[in-house]
């Protein structure tokens, strides 16, 4: 188990330096950067001057490996875009994906799982509702889901249709501040969770049925336990570690998708960031947002396979499942 | 399963080719009085009520009851088109560009598809006959590719490329993006299926006829792999469908004149157009409706098996 800790604690950290210096490398050789559009406005002087200042003459080596060395203690330099440091910058955005992307895994897995488990497990008119729904979900993708929630939210005025707050401007109560954030929350969980929370279903229910079929189930039905105590204590036990693998591989899908729906309904969060970052040539500000994003993923993955080994006691011992 | 995903993707492939020849308009007429006019009915009869605008300050239509006019396949009357399905803020026939759109961004999506197929089954067979150092290689990058989110390295990429580029140019680099995500998942199912097929005694016999490594893999093990492509291809598609919407939708797709599901949803996506004119959104619904019978057409065997 420690060892096998630690070859996944090594991956992630290589996976963040890869990603990070990919990014900043990339943005970097290509043609153009920050200065080019500063300097519209200014004299060749005061141009030459900024990219000295910026540092951005300097040779690609000698750029990046200072670029490393601070990175590693935590320094990610300024961003150019905002004058700011790019370590506080990342701080505030990364929070805010960070919540709407647990919210989202959350609510997908209260909605996913209970009705997978219904639609494995019951035949008849629930069934095929739960199934049709879920067909619907999973077509459903963050980019259509949050157009159409978006609709629905100005036709209806149900909920705030974007943003993460209003801004009001004036001083607020935590309290208050509080209830406005819950009030704007769930739309953009909403469109993030609906294919989450459809393919969750999908699994979860095709999962369950093969494991209502297993001996040690129909064992437990004629020593007398009821039904719904031997599908939840007997049979969905076992059916959960091919669900627990998808979470795993939901990560990834979670980003992606989280990044749309920031852009949708204007969440200020790390994707928003980082396209502005792309766009702008903010090369430091690109590797620290695709660092961080790495490291989210790396560490999502390894929670969801930790969770993964702990429900099934053959990855927990190191024999091959 | 196969025949039906064959179908599926033929059919669509023919759509993108014929839809502009459907489009009752071209794609770039704009007819300036009718700026966000409203999806209109036609009557039974095949005829329908033209609009006139009720409130300038509202830009707010109405139908003129007193006359009708034909549909616009069969006659056209340039001071009364006939929006099916509304026009957009330009004034442009949102139908007629549903279907000059189509061909865009299925036909990238297509292109893409077949790329990222091509060079997954070669890279994937090449993996799975040689094995060693190469495979091991190969399904590292491969592994690697598959962790990041999709959208991002897509994102990376094109935003590092010069954001103003010439649409045909776009059109070839999005391809070569969406080949570079989305050859993996095929590579690795085609790994696993010839790394089991070249042991059988067909490939054998091959072999000891003195059949080359390449024709080998061309004549025999590919083959053998078609239905793992064909099913990688019907899901690869609508994915890459949705990949330019989103590209064009966030300004890095294709430049506005050029009609894509995405350029449309882009200048239809704000709150503003989304709240007052909701059918400049059918782009999405079509997307919707693709991935839809995508995954029913996925769904099946498993249904099958009961």
């Amino acid at each position: 188990m420690g060892r096998y800790l630690l070859t996944r604690l090594a991956f992630a950290l290589l996976l963040v330096f890869i990603v990070s210096s990919a990014a900043l490398l990339l943005t970097r050789v290509v043609p153009g950067n920050f200065a080019d559009q500063e300097c519209l406005t200014l004299n060749a002087e005061q141009c030459r001057a900024l990219r000295d200042r910026l540092g951005l003459d300097r040779p690609l080596v000698e750029q990046y490996l200072s670029w490393i060395s601070h990175a590693v203690r935590f320094d990610f330099g300024q961003s150019l875009l905002y004058s700011r440091p790019v370590g506080a910058l990342i701080g505030e955005r990364a929070l805010n994906t960070a919540l709407l992307a647990t919210i989202a895994l959350l609510l997908a897995t209260i909605i996913g799982i209970p009705l997978g488990i219904y639609s494995g497990t019951r035949s008849g008119i629930g069934r095929a509702i739960v199934r049709a729904v879920s067909v619907i979900g999973v077509s459903m993708p963050p980019l259509i889901g949050s157009l159409a929630l978006v609709f629905i939210a100005a036709r209806t005025g149900w909920f705030p249709a974007g943003g993460m707050t209003s801004a009001t401007g004036a001083e607020q109560t935590w309290a208050a501040w509080l209830a406005d954030l819950a009030a704007h929350l769930p739309l953009p969980a909403l469109a993030l969770a609906i294919p989450m929370a459809a393919t969750l279903e999908r699994l979860q229910s095709e999962a369950i049925a093969s494991a209502a079929h297993e001996p040690f189930v129909a064992a437990s039905r004629a020593r007398g336990v009821d039904r719904a105590r031997s599908i939840l204590r007997h049979a969905w036990p076992v059916s959960l570690r091919p669900v627990l693998g998808l979470y795993g591989v939901m990560i990834g899908s979670l980003f992606s998708g989280s990044f749309i729906v920031e852009v949708v309904t204007s969440w200020p969060g790390l994707g928003r960031l980082m396209f502005d970052a792309l766009k702008a040539r903010d090369l430091f500000l690109v590797a620290g947002c695709a660092a961080t994003g790495a490291f989210f993923l790396a560490a999502g993955t390894l929670v969801a396979d930790l969770l993964l080994a702990y429900t099934d006691p053959r990855v927990r011992s190191g024999e091959r499942a | 399963m196969i025949r039906r995903t064959a179908i599926f993707l033929s059919a669509l492939t023919l759509f993108a080719v014929i839809g502009p020849w459907l489009a009752p308009y071209r794609a770039a007429d704009a007819f300036r009085d009718f700026l966000h006019a409203p999806p209109m009915r036609p009557h039974l009869d095949g005829r329908v009520n033209p609009l006139v605008l009720a409130d300038r300050l509202e830009q707010r239509f109405e139908p003129d009851l007193s006359r009708t006019v034909k549909l616009p396949w069969i006659e056209q009357d340039a001071t009364a088109p006939v929006f099916l399905l509304g026009a957009d803020d330009f004034g442009r026939d949102v139908l007629s560009r549903l279907l000059y759109g189509a061909r865009t961004s299925i036909g990238l999506s297509l292109v893409a598809t077949l790329g990222a197929v091509l060079i997954g089954a070669l890279a994937g067979a090449w993996a799975g006959y040689r094995g060693g150092w190469v495979e091991d290689l190969i399904m590292r990058v491969a592994d690697f590719v598959l962790v990041l989110p999709v959208i991002y390295v897509v994102l990376v990429l094109r935003a590092v490329l010069p954001l103003v580029l010439a649409p045909s140019t776009v059109f070839v680099l999005v391809a070569w993006i969406f080949v570079a995500v989305g050859w993996p998942l095929v590579a690795k199912g085609v790994r696993a299926i010839v790394a089991v097929e070249r042991n059988r005694e067909y490939v054998q016999a091959a072999r000891s006829l003195g059949a080359s490594p390449l024709r080998i893999l061309a004549v025999h093990l590919i083959p053998a792999c078609g239905g793992h492509l064909l099913v990688q291809a019907t899901l690869l598609l609508p994915a890459f469908i949705l990949a330019e919407a989103t590209l064009s939708f966030i300004g890095l797709g294709f430049p506005d004149p050029v009609t894509s599901w995405g350029t449309m949803l882009a200048g239809a996506g704000n709150y503003n157009a989304i709240a007052r004119f909701p059918w400049t959104l059918a782009p999405a619904l079509a997307i919707f409706a693709i991935v839809l019978l995508t995954n029913l057409l996925a769904s099946k065997p498993i249904e099958d098996r009961g």
